[in-house]
């Protein structure tokens, strides 16, 4: 066959003010954040606000420091629990999407149930949860229940949007279900199954959070939730603000973690892991 | 899946394809084929002609088997023993249909794959396909980094990998600019002077099937039937000096005229 022309495979470069722009957009939230910040420690300085009703930002931060020992222990409480919760939603989700997949009847006996569970706001299910379970488990559950449900449906959307004609290929090549399900549906629904977990893995950490406060004083629980609700007992504002800030602070790194790994699993192919460009 | 019947002993004599009173009618209600008579010999490059919706991509399908007749009997040859799993069909859709997350060269080795070929095997054929279609640098690239016309090499590459005796092609160039389209004419021609192979085009292109087929089947549309059929009789090996020519002219002039029926009956077309 005649020769062929190489395609521009490396043709996109950025352009030189392109990260001058990448910059400013990193840049500017810090610097809103300072200007915040600053504001903050500024109004309460000048008006002499009682840290009981406001702290400012420096005293949140020294809170964070003295009491990182019990801090810390809390937030690796909840990180377990949310983790857990966000592992089983990853797991239960995915395969109650294949069972729909390869049965029909599953997918119309059971899927009401889950659009059930989905849309009963899990803030009143926990305390129900909280007697019938050992609370830890509870909390688990709890996590399971908001945030099972993306991945649920991402991936049956993933399972049934493969396309037609390369399914007419696994068929002409007599495929088997597995391979079909291995070599075909599970590549085609990935991007799909991704972006279900990244949802759910803030929504994890919101169940362990709802049900560590559902518990509340009554539970044995040490979750940084908990410790929100025991400071306020204790009108310890500037402690509230310290554990909300950690909360904070995991639900960025979740949701980082869960974008960088879409984004190395589909940089090579998927329409949504490229630049503009291409 | 849907296995068309084998071919007698009988019908196999010079026969590769042939289908008797073939019809389709969709769960719509909608008669898209037939009855339709079709027999192609072995080797042989047949196009089939008509306007979008004539039904001529569903009949592919049927030769397939990827979806069933609603009345009628196909039959393909089949090879004897050899082809394990793998049918003795090639098909090549109007879209490239690559698996966009993995490489050209895991696209071409698909069809072994599912059919479990021994890996040394594999490679050696992969390689082999994506040498007849020209791409074997690019075994390493994923789809999305090919132009067009090579995605649709490696589309051919993955027909040819297991080495069927019968290519069936949807309007596979349609979506290619015309200087594209008509090098890999030119290079299906090459491959198909090469390799012999039975090959049955579905194309909306007169100029195109003209130039590739040893015989046009023009079709008319709703339902699809057979209106048509011309002999394309110009020596081998055909080039762009063809594409000139008075006969060639000629052909299309004839297959137009042969068309144009197909076109008549429709409102304001």
């Amino acid at each position: 066959m005649s020769s062929l022309q190489t395609p521009p495979l490396s043709a996109r470069r950025a352009a030189p003010d392109q990260a001058g722009l990448c910059l400013v957009r990193i840049l500017l939230p810090i610097v809103v954040l300072a200007a915040g910040v600053a504001a903050w420690e500024l109004v309460v300085r000048l008006k002499h606000i009682p840290p009981y009703l406001l702290p400012g930002p420096i005293a949140v931060f020294s809170t964070l420091i003295v009491d990182w020992t019990v801090l810390s222990q809390s937030l690796l409480t909840t990180l377990q629990t949310t983790l857990e919760g966000f592992i089983a939603a990853g797991i239960g989700g995915i395969a109650l999407a294949l069972l729909f997949n390869q049965s029909k009847w599953l997918e119309y006996s059971l899927f009401p149930y889950a659009v059930i569970l989905q849309v009963t706001p899990v803030i009143a299910i926990a305390p129900l949860l909280l007697i019938y379970l050992p609370q830890q488990t509870a909390v688990i559950v709890c996590a399971w229940i908001v945030a099972f449900f993306p991945v649920l449906s991402n991936t049956t959307l993933g399972l049934n949007s493969v396309d037609r004609n390369l399914a007419g290929l696994f068929q002409l090549y007599g495929a088997s279900p597995t391979q079909t399900l291995l070599h075909l549906k599970l590549p085609s629904a990935l991007p799909f199954i991704l972006g279900g977990l990244r949802i759910a893995g803030g929504l994890s950490l919101i169940g362990a959070v709802v049900a560590e406060i559902a518990a509340g004083s009554a539970g044995a629980g040490s979750g940084l939730a908990y410790r929100i609700a025991e400071s306020g007992y204790r009108l310890d504002i500037p402690r509230m603000f310290a554990a909300l800030l950690l909360l904070s602070a995991a639900g960025i790194v979740i949701y980082g973690l869960l974008a960088l790994v879409s984004h190395l699993v589909l940089r090579r192919w998927h329409e949504s892991a490229l630049g503009k460009e291409n | 899946m849907v296995q068309p019947a084998t071919l007698t002993r009988a019908d196999t004599a010079g026969l590769a394809v042939s289908l008797r009173a073939v019809t389709k009618v969709y769960d719509s209600g909608v008669a898209a084929l037939g009855p339709l008579d079709l027999d192609v010999r072995k080797g042989e490059f047949v196009s089939l002609l008509g306007p979008s919706g004539c039904g001529k991509s569903t009949a592919l399908r049927l030769i397939a088997g990827l979806s069933a007749p609603t009345s009628g009997s196909i039959g393909v040859a089949r090879r004897g023993g050899e082809a394990r799993g793998a049918p003795g069909i090639g098909f090549v859709f109007q879209e490239p249909t690559l698996m966009p997350w993995t490489t050209v060269r895991e696209n071409v080795r698909l069809p072994l794959k599912l059919a479990h070929a021994p890996a040394a095997e594999a490679n050696r054929r992969v390689d082999a396909a994506l040498n007849q279609v020209g791409l074997a640098e690019f075994a390493g690239a994923y789809p999305r980094e090919l132009s067009g016309g090579m995605k649709m090499r490696v589309s051919l590459a993955r027909a040819l990998v297991t080495d069927p005796d019968i290519l069936l092609m949807d309007e596979p160039f349609a979506a290619l600019d015309e200087i594209t389209r008509f090098r890999l004419n030119n290079d299906l021609l090459a491959l198909w002077r090469n390799l012999r192979k039975t090959v049955i085009f579905v194309t909306h292109s007169v100029f195109e099937s003209v130039y590739l087929s040893q015989r046009v089947i023009v079709m008319t549309s709703r339902p699809g039937r057979l209106s048509a059929e011309v002999r394309i009789d110009a020596a081998e090996p055909r080039s762009e000096e063809f594409r000139t020519s008075a006969d060639y002219a000629g052909y299309c002039r004839e297959v137009s005229n042969a068309l144009a029926p197909s076109y008549s009956g429709r409102a304001g077309s």
